[in-house]
């Protein structure tokens, strides 16, 4: 039988990866819900009456993120106007199926949505680059349009800032990456909570602490609506590594991701730029 | 002899993918020597059920790191892992973490 809750005495649905607790459902969503707020209150987020625009891809940490915002903004009264932002792509058999789901979930969480496109900002859509340079760096250029996009896009609702999914075990990926490649410059500034280059606006990872396997229980069990597809044009290799030694690691220690992260103690509202799968 | 038992496989967060996109599946274990724990569901998966790339699922005797098991709805994580012996008619859902963000 399974263990009981920690905290309660209902039926434990999970052992946190952090801590090593049991809880059970309702415990976990608090616990989950409340390190998420804290994160926000230690790091000054957001300030009352600010515009924050949720970067918002149909996958499952944007989705989660777009729930647990409305949620601590009613709860704790931030005093945000949250708005869901979108980029499209132009991935037939991708990008548009993963943005019905944001539409459905402007629905479900009351939500304005606002989607810009490759094709209206640039004028053409990675389908259209795809065919004319092959699927070679392909993910290089669509990294940087999309960062890009998602700027401009804030910028036009005005927003004062964006707010990513990236959670904990992203970050721990990015500084395997850059030690892997060297990349000091990029190694000091990516565990950074709030990031942002001169002239665009802040972003921050209000997930920054939050590992993966608690945002897929949390998804699941709230039964949120997500779409969980790789890009068709990704293949996602050198990541991929990263992120298999992560979870292979994460594995035997549960503090892993926090010594990962504690690779260097972030001052808040970093200048510099960040190595960013989107979320 | 341990009996066969009625189980229902669930796949989802991209682990469909691997099983051609069904989410469900109701399967009957045959009946064996030894009990049917999830570490002989997790080989009778790769042996009947995954048609190709077994190493996108599995890794060695267990799952590849970043796929989560639940029995029941509870985290396997509480009940023993590979070593839980499964009981007729549970439920056991296997989500992927690694499709998409
Ligand atoms: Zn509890």
């Amino acid at each position: 039988m399974p263990a009981n809750c920690s905290l309660c005495d209902g039926r434990a649905v999970l052992k946190r990866p952090k801590t090593g607790d049991t809880l059970c459902r309702e415990c976990f969503y608090y616990a989950f819900e409340e390190e998420v707020h804290k994160t926000i209150l230690d790091a000054n987020l957001f300030t009352s009456g600010e515009s924050v625009a949720i970067g918002a891809s149909g996958g499952k940490d944007s989705t989660v993120l777009a729930y647990v915002m409305k949620l601590l903004n009613d709860r704790y009264n931030y005093g945000l106007k949250l708005v869901l932002l979108s980029v499209d792509e132009g991935i037939t058999g991708y990008r548009d199926d993963s943005l019905e789901t944001v539409k459905r979930n402007q629905n479900q969480y009351d939500l304005p949505l606002k989607i810009v496109s490759y094709e209206e900002l640039y004028g053409w859509t990675m389908d259209a680059i795809v065919k004319q340079i092959g699927l070679k760096n392909n993910c290089t250029f669509c990294g940087v349009f999309r960062r890009q996009a998602l700027d401009r896009g804030a910028m036009l609702l005005k927003v004062d800032k964006i707010v990513t999914g990236h959670n904990a075990d992203d970050v721990a990926e990015t500084v395997i990456m850059n030690v892997l490649r060297g990349d000091i410059g990029r190694l000091r500034r990516c565990t950074a909570i709030t990031t942002g280059t001169e002239g665009a606006l802040p972003r921050c990872k209000p997930f920054k602490y939050t590992y993966e396997k608690e945002i897929v229980m949390y998804a699941y069990f709230k039964k949120l609506d997500y779409f969980s597809t790789e890009c068709i044009y990704s293949p996602n290799a050198y990541r991929g590594f990263a992120r298999s030694f992560i979870k292979r690691s994460g594995k035997n220690s549960t503090q892993c991701n926090h010594r990962y992260h504690s690779f260097r103690r972030e001052p808040l509202c970093q200048k510099g730029s960040e190595d960013a799968s989107s979320g | 002899m341990a009996a066969g038992v009625d189980v229902s496989l669930e796949f989802s967060g991209g682990a469909e993918l691997l099983f051609d996109r069904v989410k469900k599946h109701d399967i009957s274990l045959p009946s064996q020597d030894k009990s049917w724990t999830l570490q002989c569901l997790l080989a009778w998966i790769r042996d009947n059920m995954l048609k190709e790339r077994p190493e996108l699922f599995m890794q060695g005797q267990t799952v590849r790191p970043g796929i989560l098991v639940l029995v029941n709805d509870a985290d396997w994580e509480l009940l023993g892992e590979l070593d839980y012996v499964i009981q007729p008619n549970d439920t056991i859902t296997f989500i992927s973490t690694l499709h998409g963000g």
